[in-house]
């Protein structure tokens, strides 16, 4: 669970390499193009394109890579086997078709997320989508508390045993126990979270001064290519899901 | 920079007493001063109003503190800090990028960003090179690192807030060093706030003690009393072996290295078994086992009949008890005692443990309010846990495991950060449980605790 959530430097995935706004200009390319379709074929070849990614991403490791996507395939299940069993015009291919749309929006995230280090995303959206400096490296410092409570969180629950609480196997008690916790733990993060920003604030963070940036952020040819590496699989889904007869926009009927 | 403060006064939101009154104090540049004193004495306090960031809602200070003749607040782009806590003070997640961050924030183009970041690096021995992730670095690198980013700004005031608090022997001397050669030429006034002096007096100039009554200034050769001074502890009883770990060892789950090798070690009523060793050893992992908190993963943990007594499960494995039934039979103080917490009140925090074991609630009450007189925090019954000071809280979490009775306590680095005072009743509120046949383990790297009470001692090696 720690390790999903870890952020720190990439050990160099090829992806990392191309520019995180190219990166995200490409997510919004594939969720504008997956939002408007509702058929099976456009999915399948995005997709099918995002798994090419993974091992640029660095993930090759499968157990590495279930651990980040258990939710995400789990949700994606789901959505598909309740439309399939709730609806009733719905046949098993829209339910793979809704199931595979809802993987081809998040797998993006995922490869961001493994390849690209955190540092490196604030720095090319305060350049070059003139971000506020103050909220990009704020929620920078904050994403970084992230795993101590994911740690805190196993320690808080043992130190409840020692204080004679535990749930044992009645889900309410589970739940008050999971509400407990979950307070100690925002107790915690308020207090620390204020310490960071007294830090911050220490270190001349959001003092008025035009903040500089000593990494930058290049644009490369290659950006621009990875974009429309995007825009052509998007091209070539919606091609071949109209040849295939399966093509079913949103906005149509 | 030069501090001069006349007649200053502060008192926080929603307090009735002032945290400091009348406080007169002349700093002059480039002097060292060391800001000693008890918990609780207004030593951060006065700090935080050096730094310029007291609390401005509700807060209320009289008299007067300058900074270089100007307000503090004015002063802040010439200001480095060092707090206490290593994790809460990093923004970047490489060592280079959070050097850097401060220079980021002043302005500075990249071209002298880098040539400071590694001069700052190279000032404190910072180990590594830009590129290392701050996440694995270890709290004492941590700390040096904050002090780099801090150095790299060039500040003409530099203020260090227990910068070693948190941080076992080995890491504080490194930071201690570091603050050593990192300011070699004079160029920054340097206030260090630390209750333990002694290891700061050969790197200051002056010594000044925050008291109830203001401040005292320490002349040339002032060294503070050593805590263990006149301590006389009482011995215990010869008990039997209540709790056995026979090579218990330890292993995440996933992980390919154990966190604790197998070790094998008793602990007997009437003793102090005292576990020490470097970080990493699985000191903590061995008093999680020890207090039935987790499994092991290889060898057994095993209590003696005496103390399973009538459990349910009728297992002699303190893991395989309820909650409710180790609460009253093995007492647990973690090192972060607010972790521990689960009321809003410091009465009904000390009947939590009885009332889990059974007891009644009359009871429990009387329980609660005996320990409350006995550990002096009768006037806070009422008061919050969250609001007590540090010291507080420690004697608080000792307490709630008191409360139950456990012929066996387990406690993790129980003098940890605390002043002299809280020490030293620490101590002699275990060596009266030692008195009274109960069987304590502390895990520590307090080698004065391991000194005056340990009757046994384990030394772990790297797994």
């Amino acid at each position: 669970m720690t390790a999903s959530l870890s952020l720190g430097p990439v050990p160099d995935a090829r992806l990392g390499r191309i520019n995180p706004v190219a990166q995200l200009t490409a997510m919004i390319v594939v969720t504008l193009v997956l939002l408007t379709s509702l058929d099976v074929v456009t999915p399948a070849v995005v997709v099918a394109a995002e798994l090419c990614l993974l091992p640029a991403a660095g993930l090759t490791d499968l157990r590495d890579l279930w651990r980040r996507t258990w939710p995400l395939v789990l949700g994606a299940t789901s959505v598909g086997l309740v439309n399939v069993l709730l609806s009733d015009d719905a046949t098993v291919v829209t339910g793979v078709g809704l199931g595979l749309r809802v993987v081809g929006l998040a797998l993006p995230g995922v490869l961001l997320v493994a390849s690209t280090d955190p540092v490196r995303l604030a720095d090319a959206l305060t350049i070059h989508w003139r971000l506020s400096t103050r909220f990009a490296f704020g929620a920078l410092a904050a994403l970084r508390l992230v795993p101590l409570l994911v740690a805190e969180f196993e320690s808080v629950r043992l130190a409840r045993r020692t204080r004679g609480v535990e749930a044992g196997r009645n889900p309410v008690a589970q739940a008050r126990l999971v509400g407990g916790i979950a307070f100690t733990l925002l107790v915690g993060a308020v207090r620390r979270g204020s310490r960071l920003a007294t830090a911050m604030d220490a270190r001349g963070f959001d003092s008025g001064i035009r903040r500089s940036n000593a990494r930058g952020s290049r644009l490369h040819p290659r950006d621009a290519g990875f974009v429309a590496g995007a825009v052509l699989v998007c091209a070539v889904a919606v091609t071949s899901s109209v040849l295939s007869g399966a093509w079913a926009p949103i906005f149509v009927g | 920079m030069r501090l001069v403060a006349r007649g200053l006064g502060v008192r926080h939101a929603s307090r009735r007493a002032w945290a400091l009154t009348g406080v007169d104090l002349v700093v002059e540049p480039g002097e060292r001063l060391l800001l000693t004193g008890a918990s609780g004495a207004g030593k951060s306090t006065l700090l935080a109003a050096l730094a310029g960031i007291l609390e401005a809602e509700g807060t209320e200070v009289t008299g007067e503190l300058t900074v270089d003749g100007g307000p503090p607040r004015a002063a802040r782009g010439r200001l480095g800090l060092l707090a206490q806590d290593p994790d809460s003070q990093l923004v970047m997640t490489r060592a280079g990028d959070d050097v850097a961050f401060g220079l980021e924030n002043a302005g500075l183009p990249p071209e002298v960003i880098w040539p400071r970041v590694d001069e700052a690096l190279a000032a404190v021995g910072f180990p590594y090179g830009r590129d290392r992730a701050t996440q694995a670095l270890s709290g004492g690198e941590k700390q040096r690192l904050v002090l780099a980013g801090a150095l790299a700004r060039r500040p003409g005031l530099l203020l260090l807030d227990e910068p070693t608090a948190q941080l076992d022997p080995d890491g504080a001397a490194l930071v201690r060093t570091a603050v050593a050669r990192a300011t070699p030429g004079r160029t920054a006034t340097v206030v260090v706030v630390d209750h333990d002096a002694e290891p700061w007096l050969p790197l200051v100039d002056r010594v000044v003690e925050v008291t109830p009554d203001g401040l005292v200034q320490h002349g040339p050769g002032w060294r503070p009393l050593p805590r263990t001074a006149g301590l006389r502890l009482p011995p215990g009883p010869d008990g039997t072996v209540l709790l056995a770990a026979q090579a218990a060892g330890f292993t995440y789950r996933g992980s390919s290295a154990p966190a604790l090798s197998p070790s094998t070690t008793a602990l007997r009523g009437g003793r102090v078994l005292a576990v020490t060793g470097r970080n990493g050893t699985g000191k903590s992992t061995l008093a999680l086992l020890l207090a039935g908190l987790r499994a092991p993963t290889s060898g057994r943990v095993t209590a003696s009949a005496d103390l399973t007594g009538a459990v349910r499960t009728g297992s002699d494995e303190p893991h395989r008890w309820r909650a409710g039934e180790l609460v009253s039979r093995i007492g647990t103080v973690f090192q972060h005692p607010e972790q521990q917490f689960l009321t809003g009140r410091l009465r009904d925090e000390l009947a939590v443990g009885p009332l889990r074991s059974g007891r009644q609630a009359a009871a429990a009450r009387a329980t609660a309010d005996e320990l409350l007189e006995r550990l002096g925090l009768s006037a806070f019954a009422d008061a919050n846990p969250y609001t007590l000071s540090g010291g507080q809280q420690r004697r608080l979490s000792v307490a709630t495991a008191l409360a139950t009775s456990p012929q066996v306590l387990v406690l993790d680095e129980p003098t940890f950060g605390q002043d002299a005072a809280t020490w030293r009743e620490l101590v002699t509120l275990l060596a009266e449980q030692r008195a009274q046949g109960r069987a304590v383990a502390v895990v520590t790297h307090d080698a004065d605790l391991v000194e005056v009470l340990a009757d046994h001692r384990l030394a772990l090696g790297p797994p």
